[in-house]
């Protein structure tokens, strides 16, 4: 499969939620609360992205598909493009840009705290999806910055159930894939570095550092 | 020819003559009975209702809105859930029990209710906790009129409401989001205010379930949450009662909950409000706009502790 092929209309279906968001806020179709509508779907839709990027590896591997982490920049891109638009939406509508009240939330309101710092993580990692970036910080290290994402979908899942009232019903279907996604990959360390010491690699040189991302 | 008068009729089955002798009238009263269980809630519109001074001239929020966008757990906990799920409410037959510290429990009936009191037009305003607020025009009567029915014994200082718990017909019980039934209690006094009403239909016409028929509580100067739906009971009390919200999160949920603009709740801000239907935020009043009214229900009270 030529990635080539798959690349135009997949970006045209990851535009599918702001166009569903735009056109509804037109035609008013969004409910009592449009706004909150808008502000909760565009995050949940990063949450989604942000899960459907973590999911290209473990499919990849078991599929055999290498063609498909050639998708994975353009999805990880589009986590960071609803994040952002989350996020716009709660500055512009939710408050205005009142600066002081949106710092005053940052500091009081653990459920905001933790989006922010989810946001700031994800702000490099948009950053160096680059050949350029890749290229100036050696992919070790790109990969290791790149790794954050783990601890991203862990703080985005946190704040999604500390802004839930009551009912964590659907953060807690959330953290459930996501507990899957990173299980899986301490599954494989684990299994790697079982071989590793099954002597199933030839001596290397020390402190290599286990594959666990495509090397092309 | 020997009649035997048949012997398998028991006497109690036999019809007694005053009843016999008012058979036509047994029909006519049945056949009635039948038709009105057909008309939804048993009953027309409640007409436009008596004005009321109470009432605010704001513009009061689409009925749509009002009636499709719910907190009503019991229903799911989606906004848009209970005007969904909420046409299987059983709401006849529906009784009132008032008990608690009182001389004299008492269980009425619904009909018996409607008929306590003219029912008045109130459009008051509703903040809801999470930052939206509403302008509904109720029909309903003063909370005092349905209190007046028992005698309070000298130990009463709270009034719990306790509301419905139908299984069979409300999806979100099964779930433990809430301790069910769901509880709501005001200080007698509160209560009594003659601003605090228990709504029988909202736009003139009979209370919609997904907003909490046959009987719901509206404390207009409180949270919506302190707004019971569904009241199947009235307690009176010498402690505080422990309310649902209390009991899920009680560093969130204080007992007296009232709209304060300065006392802000963990997860918002409490200062500005997103009434339905408009685009930016309005500030938010002391006591929704009914400070007025109420703040001297709350001299010398600490409102940043007893939240």
């Amino acid at each position: 499969m030529n990635p080539a092929l798959i690349k135009p209309p997949l970006f045209l279906a990851c535009l599918m939620p702001l166009a569903y968001y735009a056109w509804g806020a037109q035609a008013d179709t969004l409910g009592a609360n449009p706004i909150e509508a808008v502000t909760r779907g565009l995050g949940t839709w990063a949450l989604n992205f942000l899960l459907i990027t973590l999911s290209v590896t473990p499919l990849r591997k078991y599929s055999g598909w290498a063609w498909l982490g050639r998708l994975r920049r353009m999805l990880g891109l589009f986590v960071f493009f609803y994040a952002t638009l989350h996020l716009t939406t709660y500055l512009w509508f939710d408050q205005f840009f009142d600066w002081q009240a949106i710092a005053k939330d940052i500091l009081k309101r653990p459920f905001i705290t933790v989006g922010m710092i989810t946001f700031a993580l994800l702000v490099p990692l948009a950053a160096t999806s680059n050949a350029f970036a890749i290229r100036k910080l050696g992919g070790r290290r790109w990969q290791e910055l790149h790794r954050s994402v783990y601890l991203i979908g862990l703080l985005a899942v946190l704040h999604y159930s500390w802004m839930v009232k009551a009912d964590v019903s659907k953060p807690l279907l959330y953290a459930s894939l996501l507990g899957v996604l990173l299980g899986l990959r301490v599954w494989w360390r684990v299994q790697e570095r079982n071989r590793q010491l099954a002597g199933a690699y030839l001596p290397k040189p020390r402190g290599r550092i286990i594959p666990l991302a495509v090397r092309k | 020819m020997l009649i035997r008068p048949p012997n398998d009729i028991a006497p109690s089955e036999i019809t007694p003559r005053s009843l016999f002798d008012r058979r036509r009238e047994f029909l006519r009263l049945s056949t009635g009975v039948a038709l009105a269980s057909l008309l939804p809630a048993a009953q027309a519109k409640l007409g436009p209702g008596r004005a009321s001074a109470y009432s605010i001239s704001e513009t009061p929020t689409p009925l749509k809105h009002v009636t499709g966008y719910n907190n009503y757990y019991e229903f799911g906990t989606d906004k848009e859930d209970p005007a969904r799920t909420a046409h299987s409410l059983r709401v006849r037959p529906w009784t009132l029990s008032i008990e608690g510290l009182v001389k004299q429990p008492k269980t009425l009936g619904i009909e018996d209710i409607l008929k306590l009191a003219p029912v008045e037009e109130r459009i008051y305003r509703l903040r809801c906790v999470e930052g939206w607020s509403m302008v509904i025009p109720w029909l309903g009567f003063p909370v005092a009129t349905l209190l007046k029915q028992v005698e309070p014994l000298g130990g009463a200082k709270y009034v719990e409401f306790v509301t419905a718990v139908q299984p069979e017909t409300m999806p979100g019980v099964r779930s433990r989001v809430l301790d069910w039934p769901y509880v709501e209690g005001l200080r007698l006094d509160e209560a009594m205010h003659p601003l605090a009403i228990i709504a029988v239909g909202l736009y003139g016409d009979v209370l919609p379930n997904q907003n909490g028929a046959p009987l719901r509580l509206v404390v207009p100067w409180k949270y919506g949450f302190k707004s019971g739906k569904s009241i199947v009971k009235i307690r009176f009390t010498d402690k505080e009662p422990r309310t649902a919200w209390m009991k899920a999160a009680p560093q969130e949920y204080g007992f007296y909950s009232n709209v304060n603009p300065e006392v802000d709740h963990p997860r918002w801000s409490q200062a500005r409000e997103r009434r339905i239907g408009e685009f930016s935020k309005r500030q938010t009043l002391m006591f929704n706009g009914y400070a007025e009214q109420v703040s001297q229900l709350y001299t010398g009270m600490d409102l940043r502790k007893q939240f």
